[in-house]
């Protein structure tokens, strides 16, 4: 459970920088795609971890991205027959969980070395913490931008800040929390 | 367990059977959703036409797909006993292809819109989906691309763009623009029987 704060993949370890700069425009997106990264994270730890003795050490790599790539693509077509609003606002973002360094890094440097269960741990963990930071940037950029939370409205539009909704406010935003929370961890 | 060696054939056997294996499970799950997604797809298009033409039952005849000169989009053409709703899209919005349906009376006038796909920035060109409603700072409910001109202010038209979002706002009108002359276009051909991909007497009953 170190995931959540002490190593947590956008904070500490800042990996998955880009759906993290690229969802996270409200704290809705940036929950959604939390969430869906999370689901993927666990079920690849969990079957790596299962299949990590019949994988020979030098083709480790493909072995995880074909069983990655094909867990976030069967996630897709689920969102999209089951959850077609989270697909909409999510859309172009979802089939680059693939690529999503905190996933093939956890498999690399946890499933390949743990058993199912502490593997599912550590994909929750981690996806936690992924997910809390992206929900946190969402609602920083919103509220900034937008003047809303989760959509809901806290002071009139025109004090927004254009700028946070869009990118460079993105690399600000996440530039001042990596700030409070190394501050936290007293670093 | 002792882990297995990394041999020539291990190597390849195993890659193999994973590969066939994931693309075994990938083949369970796309037949399992496409029934689905194709039903979910049909369902907005259908409350799409719906909405845009103002009605609570449409009959709409069998659609007119029209390619675009640039060969990536394409508008397509729904005729209804209420009116005509035409699918039509501009690749250069802000984020990328932006997708809308509009729907015109006889006359030509627009009866409603609906933005169906965008990748515009949330709060911002996002807001496409109702800055042009009845109402609202940018209507375009009721006027007639043929006596109106459907553009930004800033490019001398009648319509107010969206507040920091002027591409999306281009776009969207030339999507609208797109959807008229091509549904104008398209009536020429039919009266003079040049069209060979009206159907008529082919309806989908859609309530």
């Amino acid at each position: 459970m170190n995931g959540i704060i002490k190593e947590n993949p956008t904070f500490v370890l800042l990996l998955g920088m880009c759906p993290t700069l690229g969802t996270t425009s409200s704290a809705l997106n940036g929950m959604s795609m939390g969430l869906a990264t999370m689901a993927v994270l666990v079920f690849s730890n969990l079957i790596i971890s299962l299949i990590k003795n019949f994988i020979p050490d030098m083709v480790r790599i493909p072995c995880f991205i074909v069983v990655i790539a094909s867990l976030v693509t069967i996630l897709q077509m689920c969102l999209q027959a089951y959850a077609p609003d989270v697909y909409a606002s999510l859309g172009l973002f979802i089939p680059l969980i693939v690529v999503n360094c905190i996933i093939l890094g956890r498999a690399e440097a946890f499933a390949a070395k743990n058993g199912p269960v502490s593997s599912i741990f550590d994909g929750l963990g981690m996806g936690l913490g992924f997910t809390m930071a992206l929900t946190l940037l969402g609602a920083m950029r919103e509220f900034l931008g937008t003047g809303c939370v989760f959509s809901l409205r806290v002071f009139p539009e025109e004090y927004g800040a254009l700028a946070f909704v869009l990118a460079p406010g993105a690399f600000i935003a996440l530039g001042y929390l990596i700030a409070i929370v190394n501050r936290l961890r007293g670093v | 367990m002792k882990k297995l060696k990394s041999t020539w054939y291990n190597m390849v056997g195993v890659l193999t059977l994973i590969a066939v294996l994931a693309g075994a499970a990938l083949g369970y799950v796309n037949e399992m959703t496409k029934g689905p997604i194709e039903q979910i797809k049909a369902q907005q298009l259908a409350d799409g036409i719906k909405a845009v033409l103002n009605a609570d039952q449409v009959k709409v005849e069998e659609p007119n797909v029209i390619p675009n000169s640039d060969g990536k989009t394409e508008t397509v053409i729904y005729r209804t006993d209420k009116g005509v709703a035409v699918k039509a899209q501009d690749a250069n919005g802000f984020g990328g292809t932006l997708t809308v349906l509009v729907g015109f009376d006889d006359k030509g006038s627009i009866q409603g819109y609906q933005v169906l796909e965008s990748s515009e920035t949330p709060g911002l060109g996002a807001k496409a989906s109702f800055w042009f409603q009845k109402g609202e700072k940018g209507d375009i409910i009721g006027k007639n691309p043929a006596q109106n001109k459907l553009e930004v202010s800033k490019d001398g038209g009648e319509i107010d763009a969206i507040t920091a979002s002027t591409i999306t706002s281009r776009a969207f009108l030339r999507a609208v623009n797109l959807a008229y002359s091509v549904i104008s276009n398209n009536n020429e051909d039919a009266q003079s029987g040049a069209s060979p991909q009206h159907h008529d007497g082919k309806e989908a009953n859609n309530e």
